[in-house]
């Protein structure tokens, strides 16, 4: 930015700020966690303590930790990403020798009475780190293999912590947003085309190995992926909840079968229903009508993000915006996939909707940056 | 900034060419999500609303009360009582340890039940209900009952089980039910589900098994909501079964509880029926069982001794022994000869003692002979010589059509388990089973009911009917099933000779009523109750020379095994008879000391409706038969009257 534009263009400060909020962005962000709301509501039988009240005070201090971060100049959480990645680096390390386990897995950081899940807090510190990153380093180089390398060390050194313990889902997002930003920040798409490709002979190979002398895979394995591929081979293993689960989304029909009807969810036969598996409720109760009004609401979050980042002139903004609008795209796009039995079971939560805490707070907080950036954005004066 | 307006301007455009495409792939990808919601819900949806309502329904099914089994007067012989349980639901009960150890001060439960009880409850769900205890009396019920509220999750559940009030009585003839076994499910082609409720059970032996189709009665059922566990939400449906239908029996408890009584201590069989219709009144085989030891599930122990007694007591023996008929086949070989014109009645044949036939000598069971004789006297003296003699004029052929035509060597249509068929030898049987061809000597001993010749004591007494009547009388066992009388066709005549039939009824009248007959001292003195018979002493092995020089001469002499078959079969009264029977003792020795005076004592009190009248023996027995008879009285009980147990069903 020129010396001349700082003459023409401000930055609101104080109250105005309040102004310059997205606000279609806030109505959606309420309006998918009412849907969650309702259907924790539902799933609880018809009971508003279990779950759906804990969810609404979470997603109200989630509003007001928004708004926090949105008031806060975008420059400081530029200056700030640096060290939150390296906190977040740190405390996964601790993790890694001191964290408790839980659910079969170690993700839990227990400092006094706090209890943190730095593999949450990670994702978006990457996406930011990322950002930082490529508003930093001259634009020519981008393509550049050194600087490609570094950019890939930044996403896999976490990615790889959380992978070990153990959590797919989450490093797969972790290296899913710190890829997408790297494909905003206009890395040659001959990168992305060879690790796709790279990827795809790699599963041809594994696959085409199997029954040879050579085979690189287990038979037990080959089973678990043959299992995935058609989860009715095994009802009562492996596959038992992605076929309730897709029994419950299929039964739902054209309008569902009503709000607190779904059989599969009221008898528990679904798994993780107030979690992982809340989205074949909806489906279930509101049939393919209610499925598709969420999607059309988690796009129109998408869209609100896009925008904005096209809007903002700040490469830094933008690319945040973005890489945080990727990531809660993983989020339900994963998700989705999932309980339709389109992608295995890893276990991510539908953004806003599944019951639980820590997902919800880091993802206000990075729905606050967005804001941040929106408010923060230099605009003409009129 | 440091950097140039141009790269700014450039690198904005490259991101926002981006984001245009990054929005592309999502909502291609968003749009694949659409599809596959699309392909399952409204393509699919059918399908995965059946999958969904299989999950969450189930059926239970309720199963009937099984049909009664009732003697002809109404009498329950086969019936239904409660059952009190004691049923514990862990989830309610708390830690079944305690639970239990509060239930053992109220009804006795050793350790080894509630070790039992409890590995039970933990291998199941918390909601199910384990049983903990069955059988309980009205008593233990009612203690639990009273001490519910210190007995969370424990409670008393009420079922019917199966229940023989007459023990050994019916034992053979009604049988008994049983748990469903592989077995039983296998032999089935399409099997009522009914089978595969736990605990349930089928008929397993007599007519229990054999009209298993009609007690069971069919199963009703519950639609009930389950949820992924299998704990019942609600029922959302319920359909009574229907009970099975009652089934009524020829049989008289009265008299079957006297003749059990009166062959006790003995392995033989009663059978008594009426002449004019069949129906068999009774169907006694000795010794018994209690078929309730079954339905509990019996133990091993107990069900060893059963097995290795050699009385046999699992044996129905009425149908499913078969022994050589010995002397009581005699009628079958004088009606052959004569409906062949070979004889006449009156011919008088003469016994030595014994005949040489195909250089063998047949001995008479007289060895010093009993003169000339016709009929009527070689019937009554059962003179074996006699029939030598037809039998060489007759041949086997005409003898063995003239069984087949009193009903030997057939299986009759009977629902009763392991009917023997018996053995009415023939040419062709011979040819083919034994590879030899028939000689003389075949036919001689077929004459006297014995060699090859077998017969169940059911058949022995339908050939007896047969005889008091000329006509073909087939035996009965189901006198109603549920209320209405089973359909019998009048009895075809069996177009003997009523002339020559005469003889051979003298010959049996005089058997028991000529000072020489063989049956003379179980003779009937009350003319109305007059009796008519014939005796068997069949022989299963003879006494070796060996034997012979160690002194053995009689009968009792014998280890038991050895000894001769007792037979005697009997119609009375002699005018216009009402019943016929046939008596067989396993080894009792002869057919007049041991089988005709229980053929007797039955009789006449079949005839008489309850107890032997006493007048009706010759004054000299009347003191030994008095006793005898109190003896059974104390045994057996006063009479049943119809309807009464029927408040146990």
């Amino acid at each position: 930015m020129s010396y001349l534009e700082y003459n023409v263009k401000y930055s609101p400060t104080g109250l105005a700020k309040v102004l310059y909020v997205n606000w279609a962005l806030v109505v959606l962000l309420t309006a998918v966690a009412s849907v969650g709301f309702l259907m924790l509501y539902s799933v609880a039988g018809g009971n508003i303590e279990r779950w759906a009240e804990p969810q609404m005070e979470r997603f109200v201090l989630g509003l007001v930790v928004m708004f926090f971060v949105a008031f806060v100049p975008l420059w400081f959480w530029r200056s700030m990403a640096g060290l939150a990645y390296a906190v977040s680096v740190l405390l996964l390390l601790g993790v890694e020798f001191f964290g408790s386990i839980g659910m079969g897995a170690q993700r839990w950081l227990e400092i006094g009475p706090i209890r943190l899940q730095p593999s949450e807090m990670t994702k978006i510190s990457v996406i930011m780190v990322m950002a930082a990153y490529y508003d930093w380093l001259d634009v020519r180089r981008t393509s550049h293999p050194v600087w490609v390398l570094l950019a890939v060390l930044i996403i896999v050194v976490p990615a790889f912590l959380v992978l070990r313990q153990p959590d797919l889902g989450t490093a797969l997002l972790i290296m899913g947003g710190g890829g997408l930003v790297m494909f905003c920040a206009g890395v040659s798409l001959w990168y992305f085309g060879g690790v796709i490709a790279a990827g795809g002979g790699l599963v041809a190979v594994v696959m085409s190995s199997r029954g040879t002398d050579w085979q690189l895979l287990r038979d037990y394995q080959f089973r678990r992926i043959d299992s995935f591929l058609d989860p009715t081979l095994d009802p009562l293993g492996a596959g038992y909840h992605i076929n309730q689960a897709m029994i419950a989304l299929g039964s739902g029909g054209w309008s569902g079968r009503g709000f607190m009807q779904g059989t599969q969810s009221r008898l528990n036969f679904l798994p993780e229903k107030h979690t992982d598996f809340i989205f074949t409720t909806l489906a279930e109760e509101f049939g393919f009508i209610g499925a598709v009004s969420l999607l059309v609401l988690y796009l129109g979050v998408l869209a609100a993000c896009v925008i904005a980042a096209m809007q903002s002139k700040n490469r830094f903004a933008s690319l945040l915006i973005l890489g945080i609008a990727g990531n809660f795209f993983l989020y339900f796009a994963v998700n989705m996939s999932m309980v339709m039995g389109l992608a295995p079971v890893v276990g991510v939560p539908l953004p806003l909707v599944s019951y639980g805490g820590s997902a919800m707070l880091m993802i206000m907080i990075g729905f606050g940056l967005v804001q941040s950036a929106c408010v923060h954005r230099p605009r003409e004066r009129t | 900034m440091k950097r140039p307006a141009k790269d700014t301007a450039e690198s904005v455009r490259t991101i926002s060419r981006r984001a245009a495409l990054l929005g592309g792939i999502q909502l291609v990808f968003a749009g694949t999500l659409v599809l596959r919601m699309r392909t399952m819900q409204l393509a699919d949806a059918d399908q995965y609303r059946l999958l969904a309502e299989e999950n969450r329904i189930n059926i239970r099914l309720l199963p009937p009360s099984r049909g009664l089994v009732q003697d002809r007067n109404g009498t329950i012989l086969a019936g239904n009582v409660q059952n009190y349980r004691v049923v514990l639901v862990r989830e309610d009960a708390g830690e079944p340890r305690a639970a239990l150890e509060r239930l053992a001060r109220l009804i006795p439960l050793t350790e080894d039940d509630i070790e039992r009880a409890e590995r039970e409850i933990v291998r199941h769900r918390p909601f199910v209900p384990v049983t903990i205890a069955d059988r309980l009396n009205w008593e233990e019920v009612s203690r639990i009952a009273a001490n519910a509220p210190a007995l969370p999750g424990i409670t008393p559940e009420v079922g019917l089980s199966r229940h023989y009030p007459f023990h050994e009585e019916f034992a053979h003839v009604v049988g008994y039910v049983g748990p469903v076994s592989e077995a039983d499910l296998a032999a089935r082609e399409n099997p009522d589900p009914l089978l595969m409720i736990p605990r349930f059970q089928i008929g397993k032996v007599g007519v229990e098994r054999e009209l298993e189709e009609t007690l069971r009665g069919s199963a009703g059922h519950r639609r009930v909501e389950v949820n992924a566990v299998g704990r019942e939400m609600r029922e959302l449906g319920r359909q009574e079964g229907d009970p099975g239908t009652n089934v009524r029996l020829t049989l008289d408890r009265d008299l079957q509880a006297f003749a059990m009584a009166r062959l006790e201590g003995q392995s033989a069989s009663v059978v008594v029926m009426e002449v004019d219709t069949g129906d068999i009144v009774t169907l006694a085989s000795s010794p018994s069982f209690d078929p309730n030891l079954f339905v509990r599930g019996i133990s091993v122990t107990d069900f060893n001794e059963l097995r290795e007694n050699e009385y046999r007591p699992l044996s129905n023996k009425s149908v499913q022994g078969a022994y050589p008929p010995g002397s009581t086949f005699k009628m079958v070989t004088a009606l052959a000869a004569f409906e062949a014109g070979l004889a006449s009645p009156e011919e008088r044949i003469f016994c030595s003692g014994h005949v040489e036939i195909s250089n063998r000598r047949f001995h008479c069971w007289n060895r010093r002979g009993h003169g000339r004789l016709n009929l009527v006297s070689a019937l009554s003296e059962s003179c074996d010589v006699y029939f030598y003699d037809m039998a060489q004029r007759v041949g086997i052929d005409r003898i063995s059509a003239m069984a087949e035509r009193l009903g030997l060597g057939l299986r009759h249509e009977l629902p009763v388990s392991g009917m023997s068929s018996g053995l009415n030898p023939s040419r062709e049987w011979k040819r083919e089973r034994r590879g030899a061809e028939w000689l003389v000597g075949d036919t001689v001993n077929a004459s006297i009911g014995q060699g090859y010749v077998l017969t169940t004591p059911l058949q022995l007494a339908v050939m007896t009917a047969r005889l008091a009547t000329n006509r073909m009388i087939e035996p009965r066992l189901v006198l109603s099933i549920d209320g209405e009388d089973v359909a019998r066709s009048e009895p075809a005549s069996l177009g003997l000779s009523s002339a020559v039939l005469d003889f051979v009824r003298r010959g049996m009248w005089e058997c028991t009523n000529h000072t020489r007959g063989t049956a003379y001292s179980s003779r009937v003195v009350m003319p109305e109750m007059r009796m008519a018979g014939k005796t068997g002493t069949s022989q299963v092995f003879s006494i070796t020379s060996a034997e012979r020089a160690a002194g053995i001469r009689s009968q009792d002499q014998l280890p038991w095994n050895r000894r001769d078959h007792a037979l005697f079969v009997a119609f009375a009264p002699d005018v216009n008879p009402r019943y016929a029977m046939s008596v067989v003792v396993e080894h009792g020795g002869g057919g007049s000391s041991v089988a005709a005076p229980i053929a007797r004592d039955i009789m006449l009190a079949a005839l008489a409706g309850g107890l032997p009248p006493l007048e009706a023996y010759p004054q000299p027995q009347r003191n030994r038969i008095e006793s005898m008879i109190n003896t059974i009285r104390d045994q057996i009980g006063p009479a049943t009257q119809p309807g009464e147990a029927s408040e146990r069903a």
